[in-house]
């Protein structure tokens, strides 16, 4: 695998999960066990860009694919998230950002959601319906959604790349 | 996680002899496998990967009808602008279910196989006659809320959990399944298997059997949708769900399909609603009088009657909304 931006080479028994390949092997402990059972998206990584709930990921099944971590990751989403208080505890916030960061991927290549109206997405910054369907599968417990929310609006809608 | 080994076939023969063993499981996405690995519900000796296998893509059929590969991730497939333009419901259902990143994952043949989110299947500490037949069925008089109402018995009453297979199911969907005796057809509907005295039997499927792809009909002329209730705006099994489409000319129903989830152990094709509609007036009364007569058999428990008045109330609210939309036309 490669793993921001670094080539692993790991001997892994099938049943380990890329997140505890991340975590346990690689030590990388941005990625957060919350549920470890794909409910609350702490553990979300980008897979080749596709953000995915590593936790439920066989680490056998990533052989060869590009894997970024908040580790690998410097994005203006992170100084968003301090400046709109988009977190409390911080647990859930690693998932957030990678979540976020394939999320706003997906809006751009035109992926839509369920609550996009019409046969289009619409060109431009996503609406705040759009971003809170779309973030659904990253929980936060201290309740820090407005601020996410905030964060997300801010960088939506400038060239982040 | 008990260990098992792990194969990844590059050809479909492979696969299915690998399967055919005893103890062997087929591994998609791993969305719901790993996770019930990791619960000790599943326990397999040999987890056979199929996403290296050519099923990745969507293919025109003749006539206008799509062929799914079965490896073809949810968001993938929801995001085909061929399905968001021809299948509208099914783009809406599979983006109703599950998350962002679940849906990265998950494919198209997992899906069809997910089991039961039923909490007593999940905890190795209750009876559930599906995952230890013979045990009981801990549901019965127990946090039986998002159980089913319609297609139950005394052993089970296990909600079929999908939103892509009730589109499915409204759509005729066929099934193709590989398996050691060569490749056969299977109408959607007819996959899955009510519960009865043998809800451990969820498909008519045989150990090394392989959906390899899902094929859709030429789409209906009709105003469709997917509607969901749940206990949460997003992110959330489905406490009812309907998929229909309507047709309506001079004020009579032309056609009309109708699909349940969250109400029954599969994916709920609502004929006797669809009888009913067809060739009568499209109004309130009518749709409230297919959707009594749907309802009709359903045995409830302490905690899921609900279900009956939510099912009704959203069954007529969808067709009100198609039939509105097709006099707009």
């Amino acid at each position: 695998m490669k793993v921001n931006g670094s080539v692993e080479s790991l001997d892994v028994e099938p049943w380990v999960s890329l997140l505890d390949a991340l975590r346990e092997r690689l030590g990388l402990t941005g990625p957060k066990k919350g549920c470890d059972q794909g409910a609350c998206g702490a553990c979300t990584v980008l897979a080749d860009g596709m953000r995915i709930n590593a936790c439920l990921a066989l680490a056998v099944q990533y052989d060869g694919s590009e894997i970024t971590t908040i580790e690998g990751l410097a994005h203006p989403l992170q100084e968003a998230f301090v400046r709109h208080d988009g977190f409390q505890c911080g647990y859930c916030t690693p998932g957030q950002i990678c979540s976020a960061v394939g999320m706003l991927a997906e809006y751009q290549a035109g992926m839509p959601s369920v609550v996009t109206e019409g046969d289009e997405v619409a060109a431009g910054e996503p609406t705040e319906a759009e971003i809170r369907e779309r973030m659904s599968g990253n929980l936060c417990r201290c309740g820090a959604y407005n601020g996410i929310l905030d964060a997300i609006m801010d960088v939506a809608g400038k060239d982040t790349r | 996680m008990r260990p098992f080994a792990y194969v990844k076939p590059v050809d479909v023969e492979a696969a299915v002899l690998a399967a055919a063993e005893p103890g062997a499981k087929f591994l998609g996405g791993g969305t719901n496998l790993v996770d019930l690995m990791r619960e000790g519900i599943e326990r397999p000796d040999t987890v056979v990967d199929v996403t290296g296998l050519p099923f990745d893509t969507v293919d025109e059929l003749p006539g206008g009808g799509l062929r799914i590969g079965a490896v073809v991730r949810t968001s993938a497939l929801a995001a085909d602008r061929r399905v968001r333009t021809r299948y509208p419901m099914l783009s809406q259902a599979l983006l109703s279910g599950a998350s962002g990143q679940l849906r990265n994952m998950a494919t198209v043949g997992g899906n069809l196989l997910q089991r039961t989110r039923c909490p007593y299947f999940y905890d190795a500490a209750s009876a559930c006659n599906k995952r230890e037949p013979g045990s009981g069925c801990d549901a019965l008089d127990g946090f039986n809320r998002g159980c089913a109402i319609l297609g139950v018995s005394e052993r089970c009453i296990a909600a079929h959990p999908s939103d892509m297979c009730v589109a499915l199911a409204a759509l005729d969907a066929v099934v193709e399944v590989r398996g050691t005796d060569g490749t056969r057809r299977v109408p959607l509907t007819d996959l899955h298997r009510l519960p009865g005295e043998t809800p451990e039997i969820e498909t008519e499927l045989a150990p090394g059997d392989l959906i390899t792809a899902v094929e859709l009909p030429p789409p209906v002329a009709a105003n469709s949708r997917y509607r969901k209730v749940r206990d949460r705006a997003s992110y959330a099994f489905a406490l009812v769900s309907v998929a229909a489409a309507l047709q309506v000319s001079d004020g009579t129903v032309t056609e009309a399909r109708l699909a349940l989830g969250g109400v029954a152990p599969k994916p709920w094709r609502a004929r006797e609603a669809e009888r009913l509609l067809v060739g009568g007036p499209a109004d309130e009364v009518a749709f409230r009088r297919a959707a009594a007569a749907e309802l009709a058999s359903a045995a409830v428990r302490h905690g899921n009657a609900f279900k009956v008045t939510l099912a009704r109330s959203t069954i007529v609210a969808t067709l009100r909304e198609l039939s509105k939309e097709g006099a707009r036309r």
